[in-house]
């Protein structure tokens, strides 16, 4: 097996140990690493959603854009691009964590539930595949948001910068952000340890190009299971960690910060996937090209961002008790924003409305 | 035969789709794929490797130039 695999293996497998580990040491259940949560997290903690449950500032996300920033510096990979339909981006982010939060997580968030024995992931994961294959569509008939260009370079920093500035407010807890004291806001492994375990999976992930989304784009499109490899192996330590520490419970009813209706679990992902593909990867990886510089996916963390406040702000976000019916009409409305942004992406449309063909 | 791909500014996969477009119809010849980061070279050198091509590198200003031969 060649060394980029080995990484992939070594990232995942990281990934899923260090989300056992943050789990006992304060996150909530089978949250010891969601990129959805977290962003949700610091989206109520700066006060964009005032969902009292759901608000701190997560050092994780800070660990994991600065390991991804300084590895990219390191290996000379950092550079400042964009311009590549950022608005639309940032439209498919929005969309893509309303989905997110009817399902209460993450593509990362679906194989850690499932590692816990959370049975509705199972369901989450076939929507998430459904969503994907969906999207594989869109670019195999040529769906593209067209090409970045390089910026100056001050352009690649402003992320990672907003980033440090975060950890500052983190550690200095001005009075007007919001800390939850209740619910999984209030559920976390210490500053430090959450940093560190952040900024290993930043690393990790950068220099493997880890991504749970592109596995399953990859394996659909090149029937090359390559990514796939740190999806699985995330899995596979995860629920060995789980098993081990006695935190495997099997079931559908009563897994922690999930709810139990199978349609919304399958519709939610089969949402985030789809615009996913549509936006290059899975919340992971874009957090990482947003630490390499790449400001469209800076673009679309504050898509995210902004998705999670318009989530709570307006009653979208599933809790344990369910999906509420305006989730559920957001989410319909959703797949027909990202089926309308696929179909004017194509290129018969996009050169004019000539067919050119396939890729021209 | 050569034939030119220009992925640059593209995120994965298309780097990757468009360069698989090319070899699809081609049995020899040589690729020239020119990316803008090291995930679409990793992702179109194994592309190419898997189809039995072999991979040249260079680096080109800010981008990056694969050589593709069979």
């Amino acid at each position: 097996m060649n060394k980029q695999r080995w990484l992939l293996i070594a990232a995942g497998g990281v990934a899923g140990l260090l989300a056992v580990i943050l789990v006992l040491m304060g996150n909530p259940a089978n949250m010891g690493l969601c990129l959805a949560c977290f962003l949700r997290d610091i989206s109520g903690g700066l006060g964009l959603h005032r969902a009292a449950p759901v608000q701190y500032i997560r050092p994780e996300i800070i660990g994991l854009v600065l390991g991804a920033f300084i590895a990219s510096k390191a290996t000379g990979e950092f550079r400042a691009i964009g311009g590549s339909s950022s608005f639309t981006r940032f439209a498919l982010a929005i969309i893509a964590m309303i989905g997110m939060l009817v399902f209460l997580g993450c593509p990362v968030r679906v194989m850690l539930r499932l590692a816990g024995g959370d049975l509705n992931a199972g369901v989450g994961l076939l929507g998430l595949v459904v969503g994907v294959a969906a999207g594989v569509w869109f670019l195999k008939s040529g769906f593209s948001l067209g090409r970045a260009v390089s910026q100056q370079k001050s352009n690649g920093y402003l992320f990672t910068a907003f980033i440090v500035v975060l950890f500052i407010l983190l550690l200095a807890k001005p009075a007007f952000l919001f800390f939850s004291e209740q619910g999984p806001g209030s559920m976390h492994a210490p500053v430090w340890m959450a940093l560190a375990a952040g900024l290993a999976v930043g690393v990790l992930a950068q220099r493997s190009r880890l991504c749970m989304v592109g596995g399953i784009r990859d394996f659909i499109i090149l029937g090359e299971g390559h990514l796939l490899y740190g999806f699985v192996s995330l899995f596979v330590v995860a629920l060995m960690g789980n098993l081990a520490v006695g935190a495997f419970h099997i079931g559908f009813a009563g897994q922690p910060v999930a709810h139990t209706d199978g349609l919304w679990n399958f519709m939610g992902m089969a949402l985030a996937g789809w615009a996913s593909v549509l936006l290059g990867g899975c919340p992971l990886r874009q957090l990482v090209a947003a630490a390499e510089g790449n400001t469209d996916c800076a673009v679309t963390i504050m898509g995210l961002m902004v998705g999670a406040a318009v989530s709570h702000n307006f009653g979208l976000a599933a809790s344990a008790d369910g999906v509420p019916l305006a989730g559920q009409v957001a989410v319909v409305l959703g797949m027909l924003v990202v089926f309308t942004i696929g179909m004017i992406n194509l290129p018969a449309v996009a050169k004019g409305g000539v067919s050119v063909g396939k890729g021209s | 035969m050569e034939r030119e791909v220009d992925a640059r500014g593209l995120l994965c996969p298309e780097p990757v789709l468009l360069t698989k477009q090319v070899l699809d119809t081609m049995n020899s010849g040589t690729v020239k794929v020119l990316v803008s980061h090291a995930a679409a070279r990793e992702n179109v050198s194994r592309l190419a490797e898997n189809k039995g091509w072999q991979i040249e590198i260079a680096s080109q200003g800010e981008d990056i130039l694969l050589f593709l031969t069979k």
